[in-house]
């Protein structure tokens, strides 16, 4: 589904991204691990279209999409959850979960999406017409993905849902993260600090130290890699 | 008591300009996160607008001086500022969008003095007496006002805050219930998000700056019907004060863009009917020093945390 080949990205004259090359088949729940400035928010940026690469291709359904602008990359089923969530906090929930919807004109699907959305998220629809900011942190992380569905995607990207959510709710945020990806279809490149957590519920996984792929294999033999285990999963 | 109502209607026309201006301001700020200087000076454009192709519209199509020939002008003069205005988004501040913003602020600053001395060029630089599109007039105030039909209204006063009013709740109405000015909103809390949802940034801030220019322009016309003396530097002082109204209401604020316009109206009429003329730009200045010592969100602003 998605293919990522050689992939340089740089900030000026830092260079973030030293040639990566990846690859996500349709249905999946693929992870990528990597401790802080490894990478991982970049290569996310960089397949929505956020940062252009310096040199590389990202092949999405069979079509070159690095050179396209965010909003056409969405238009085509590809939609990413940012670090922080970034929800339209003086937005209601509604708003917000419209503005996922905003390429989107079929009404009937719309509605459709909605309703899903609000069936796993229930806690968004008892708070609908409340401003988005006044949402906890893990209720915001629920609207950033509910908003992102809305957009009816084919390939979901989660830049670290865990983050500053309270315990309780990251494990009900990864049943969810699952449920999409098995009952709605929905392909996922799930980018994670909490590796333990992220190699759970993946079948595939990559680990991204200084803008390289070092490891990668099936999430269980990388649970199981003695390295993976000293450096990210707490011994 | 009838000396203070008549300064508070002179005051209330005059800030209805100054809010239509404001709004410009402030929904660009809101978008781009940066003041457009040149702003003023498509106000003047809109008053030139008006200068030259009033004339021509009002006898081609027959009506004279007259609401629906205003109406016609004022579109024309919308229009126009409206393309101006995305010409100059387009030209000069598209290319430095990823740029430090205060050199995009300078090249404002650039973009509207070239408009103002290519405008004394063209134009030339002595004032030009604004054609009459309406016959202006003191309104007969109805007996039953009572001691309140002592009160000098005019018909261009009437017309300007009908007008205002009018475009104010149509703005109101896009900012808030349509797609795009969902987009706007969207764009000015987070462009990332903005774009992560699919709003293309280059078409809705195209969108903003004719929406801004074209109410700037809007008042352009109104002021000149009020005062129907142009030039090609009106642009500065009204461009200033609604510079002003637009930090008095909170910068990036709507409503609050309309309440500081009303209000710097009615400081400078209460100031030039009991003070006099002179001070009036003096105490309109230290309202905005005043303001940015002790709110500088402005009235209706909230403090934005810096994010981290």
């Amino acid at each position: 589904m998605l293919q990522v080949t050689d992939l340089h990205v740089s900030y000026g004259v830092i260079s973030a991204l030293n040639g990566i090359s990846f690859k996500i088949e349709q249905g999946a729940i693929v992870t990528l691990i990597g401790g802080n400035g490894a990478g991982k928010s970049t290569t996310l940026r960089t397949i929505s279209g956020l940062l252009r690469p310096r040199s590389g291709t990202i092949s999405f359904l069979g079509e070159d999409i690095s050179t396209l602008p965010a909003h056409r990359i969405v238009g085509r089923g590809l939609c990413h959850v940012p670090e922080g969530r970034m929800i339209f906090s003086n937005l209601t929930v509604e708003e917000n979960l419209a503005m996922g919807a905003y390429l989107q004109t079929d009404a009937a699907l719309n509605a459709r999406n909605r309703d899903y959305v609000l069936g796993i998220f229930p806690r968004l629809k008892e708070r609908l017409r409340q401003t988005a900011g006044t949402l906890s942190g893990g209720e915001q992380q629920m609207l950033a993905i509910g908003r992102a569905l809305m957009g009816n995607p084919k390939f979901l990207m989660l830049d670290e849902p865990s983050l500053g959510i309270a315990p309780r709710l990251i494990t009900t945020i990864f049943e969810k993260i699952v449920e999409i990806n098995q009952n709605h279809g929905v392909t996922i490149l799930l980018v994670e600090q909490n590796a333990k957590l992220a190699l759970e519920v993946s079948s595939y996984g990559y680990v991204l130290e200084t803008g390289r792929i070092v490891l990668e294999g099936p999430s269980k033999d990388l649970r199981a890699n003695p390295r993976l285990k000293a450096t990210y999963l707490g011994g | 008591m009838i000396e203070f109502l008549q300064q508070l209607a002179n005051g209330l026309a005059q800030g209805g300009i100054y809010a239509l201006i404001a709004l410009g301001y402030t929904m660009i700020y809101g978008v781009l996160r940066f003041i457009n200087f040149a702003h003023g000076d498509v106000f003047m454009l809109g008053a030139f607008a008006g200068f030259y192709v009033g004339p021509w519209v009002l006898r081609v199509s027959g009506l004279g001086p007259s609401y629906a020939g205003v109406a016609l002008v004022l579109l024309a003069a919308m229009l126009l500022c409206a393309l101006i205005g995305i010409g100059i988004e387009r030209l000069c501040y598209r290319p430095l969008r990823d740029r430090p913003r205060i050199i995009v602020l300078i090249t404002a600053i650039g973009v509207s003095l070239l408009i103002e001395n290519v405008g004394q060029l063209v134009f030339g630089a002595d004032p030009k007496s604004f054609p009459d599109l309406v016959i202006d007039r003191a309104l007969v105030l109805p007996a039953w006002w009572g001691r309140l039909s002592a009160l000098t209204i005019t018909l261009s006063q009437v017309l300007v805050l009908g007008v205002t009013l009018l475009l104010v709740v149509l703005l109101r109405y896009i900012v808030n219930r349509t797609r795009i000015g969902l987009a706007m909103r969207a764009l000015s809390l987070n462009p990332t998000a903005a774009q992560l949802a699919g709003v293309d940034l280059d078409r809705v801030i195209m969108f903003t700056f004719g929406l801004g220019s074209a109410l700037a322009g809007a008042a352009g016309i109104l002021t000149s019907i009020q005062q129907p003396s142009i030039d090609p530097l009106m642009g500065i002082s009204a461009g200033l004060k609604a510079f002003i109204a637009a930090v008095l209401g909170g910068i990036g604020n709507l409503p609050g863009a309309v309440v500081g316009g009303v209000l710097i109206g009615l400081i400078e009429a209460l100031v030039v009917g009991y003070l006099s003329p002179t001070y009036r730009d003096t105490i309109v200045f230290a309202v905005l020093i005043l303001i940015l010592i002790f709110r500088p969100a402005g009235l209706l602003g909230t403090v934005q945390r810096e994010k981290v």
